[in-house]
């Protein structure tokens, strides 16, 4: 086990034991110092002992390293019915020589101490356990208990600083174990001894909502996150969240998804938005919000893509009973698998609880599209500035995913807000308003964009149309008197209607009219016409009077002629 | 610590009620293994006269007794009887404490 092959390799750079603990080895860039100690420290049920089954139990199942437990406080059977709630068995893993739990007990009652002597029997027993399964993996859970069952503090001190120098030597990655003590990390400062790594954990509660906290306290040698990270425990285990990723410098996709209704995709240059982008649409209360966003929902399954909607407010089955009063049917794709409902109430657990859920969430279901709705209940558990932040981490993490997100956000006013009061305009990619138009003793809907990253869209008011048959965005009319909407709008239309009819009716006396003066121009030629043919009739006349006349003349004079010359 | 382990016991007299059953845990020749030794040894010899017997064990080479026994403490001795029970740790330099914890001084 303590071989050198760890000490000459040629890089210089720390080498790391993976914990296996979802989100620690990001935070850590790796995981512990390999085959060195690491100290984790916190107050009662923060979750110590815990932490440290999962790194032996996730080194037996993950990493193929066998691991000694060594517990001072909780007996081996006691600790295996413990952990059993996780799905791991510790039976079944001691059986495959994989995992060794030593309970170690002492009674201080029973003990006299009859003048010098050192630990060599836990270097014993520990030495056993480790060379017994080639264990590479040791816990020490909680090794303070012996400050409690022995007298002679010098020796224990000089004994632990011997026994982390030995499991060093041995090149095992050990993690101790020790109550928090007050003003000091353990209470008996044991982080004199475990120098390389320490780890503190947190329990705490602000307005009544619990919030595990992890943090690095130190890491000699390596870079870490330094931030308090909210972790959770739940069925699977631990998780941690490495919240924010330091760069901004996620992959993006120019492909556009649409947002369910046509109407709303021609605002947005014809396409709809942009995959992996986050989508804020606020607005006054029972201004449609929840309808647009199951109409993506909806969008998204049909495109056969997978959703996760958070619910804060409403049921899954009310939601899903709303939505079929607009036409849209989610069950079938709740039924299908592509839809998922996450409903709980705010006031469930802190923020930073809510967003580790929803990662896990997101991680295990791998959807294409989130919805959340509505954030500003979040509000309720946390100040404007941490829901901000919150939100911040959640967009960056969806992004890197390529997973669009759409929020909805409630406005408490009616004028147009240049801020929501979560002060997340500035980082959605897209926002949509939804706004209360009060006019005529009517209150309308209408939709702007209010941005929209990246893309051509409309400057213009849409009036936002809920029917039976769904949503819609009609035109609004724009005239003399300013914007108009729900009736208004629809009274001008048929005013409209009207001066088209009369127009028309216009149009076809001036066509009579025309048609009148045709006809009277006709009849005048006609009359003309006859005129000039009697004009050339009188004219033929005379002169065909005039021929006969010199014909008869002619005819005359030869007869004449003839006269004479018989006379003669 | 492998030669005479169980010399001191044994010499074939009547077993008593009140016999004492010891066992020495040492780790091989360390200075207070070696101490732990000589000092019951001569506890045993002043205020046990033939009454006792006594076990030396070498944790070294039986490493599965440490974890059987719940061996933390080296040297260690075991009183398993008279009753109760009495766990004894260090070099047995503090005759005092010794004779308190066999339960031959109240």
């Amino acid at each position: 086990m303590s071989t050198d092959s760890h000490t000459n390799r040629t890089i210089k750079l720390l080498p790391k034991s993976p914990t296996g603990i979802l989100g620690l080895d990001k935070i850590t860039d790796g995981g512990i110092p390999l085959g060195r100690p690491t100290l984790i420290c916190g107050g009662a049920g923060c979750g110590k002992t815990l932490f440290s089954m999962e790194f032996i139990v996730r080194g037996a199942l993950e990493f193929n390293e066998p691991g000694v437990f060594m517990a001072f406080e909780e007996k081996a059977d006691e600790l295996a019915v413990n952990v059993a709630s996780l799905g791991f068995d510790l039976d079944q893993l001691q059986a495959d020589k994989m995992i060794r739990l030593d309970h170690v007990y002492v009674e201080r009652s029973e003990i006299e101490e009859t003048g010098e002597y050192d630990l060599d029997g836990i270097f014993i027993r520990l030495g056993h356990a480790i060379d017994s399964i080639g264990a590479k993996r040791v816990v020490l859970d909680t090794i303070e208990n012996l400050f409690a069952s022995l007298n002679n503090q010098a020796i224990i001190r000089a004994e632990l600083r011997r026994l982390f120098q030995w499991l060093k030597d041995k090149n095992v990655t050990t993690i101790i174990t020790g109550e928090k003590g007050d003003g000091t990390f353990t209470r008996h400062g044991l982080e004199e001894y475990v120098s390389d790594c320490v780890i503190l954990l947190d329990h705490r509660v602000t307005n009544q909502i619990s919030t595990r906290l992890l943090r690095i306290v130190k890491y000699r040698g390596s870079l870490h996150g330094t931030n308090e990270y909210p972790f959770l425990i739940d069925e699977d285990g631990i998780s941690v969240l490495p919240v924010t990723s330091l760069t901004l410098n996620h992959e993006v996709s120019t492909k556009r998804i649409s947002s369910g209704i046509p109407s709303l995709d021609k605002m947005l240059g014809g396409l709809g938005f942009f995959k992996g982008s986050s989508i804020l649409v606020s607005g006054t209360a029972g201004t449609g919000k929840t309808s647009i966003a199951g109409y993506f929902a909806n969008e998204t399954c049909n495109r056969g893509e997978r959703c996760i909607y958070f619910a804060f407010e409403e049921s899954p089955k009310q939601i899903v009973r709303n939505m079929l009063s607009i036409g849209i049917d989610l069950q079938h794709h709740i039924d299908s698998g592509l839809l998922k409902f996450h409903a709980s109430r705010p006031t469930l657990n802190g923020l930073e609880m809510h967003l580790v859920s929803i990662h896990k969430l997101v991680e295990e279901f791998q959807p294409q599209t989130v919805i959340l709705d509505p954030i500003t209940n979040l509000i309720t558990v946390g100040s404007v500035s941490e829901v901000k932040v919150m939100l911040i981490r959640l967009i960056d993490f969806l992004q890197l995913e390529q997973i669009t997100v759409m929020f909805t956000a409630l406005t408490l006013n009616t004028i147009v807000n240049e801020q929501t009061d979560e002060g997340v305009s500035s980082l959605v990619d897209a926002w949509l308003l939804v706004r209360d138009i009060e006019f005529n003793g009517e209150r309308n809907r209408g939709m702007y964009v209010m941005k929209s990253r990246g893309m051509k869209h409309s400057n213009q008011v849409r009036e936002f149309v809920i029917s039976d048959e769904g949503l819609n965005l009609v035109d609004v009319y724009l005239g003399p008197e300013g914007v108009l909407t729900g009736s208004a709008r629809e009274a001008q239309r048929l005013q409209e209607v009207t001066t088209d009819v009369l127009k028309n009716h216009a149009v076809t006396r001036k066509d009579m009219e025309i048609d009148r003066k045709r006809k009277v121009l006709e009849a005048k030629i006609a009359s003309l016409q006859e005129e000039f043919e009697s004009v050339q009739d009188e004219l033929n006349k005379s002169y065909i009077e005039d021929k006969l006349r010199k014909d008869v003349l002619e005819l005359n004079r030869e007869k004449l002629t003839k006269n004479r010359h018989d006379e003669e | 610590m492998n030669e005479p382990s169980n010399i001191s016991d044994n010499d074939d007299g009547v077993i008593e009620n009140e016999r004492y059953a010891l066992r020495l845990f040492v780790t091989g020749a360390s200075t207070n293994s070696l101490r732990a030794i000589s000092n019951i040894r001569e506890i045993c010899e002043k205020y046990l006269i033939g009454n006792y017997s006594l076990e030396i064990i070498d944790v070294y080479q039986q490493k599965d007794i440490a974890e059987k026994e719940q061996i933390i403490a080296l040297p260690l001795l075991i009183k398993s009887y008279p009753f109760p029970e009495r766990r004894l740790i260090g070099d047995m330099s503090d005759t005092q404490k010794v004779l308190k914890g066999l339960g031959l001084l109240s």
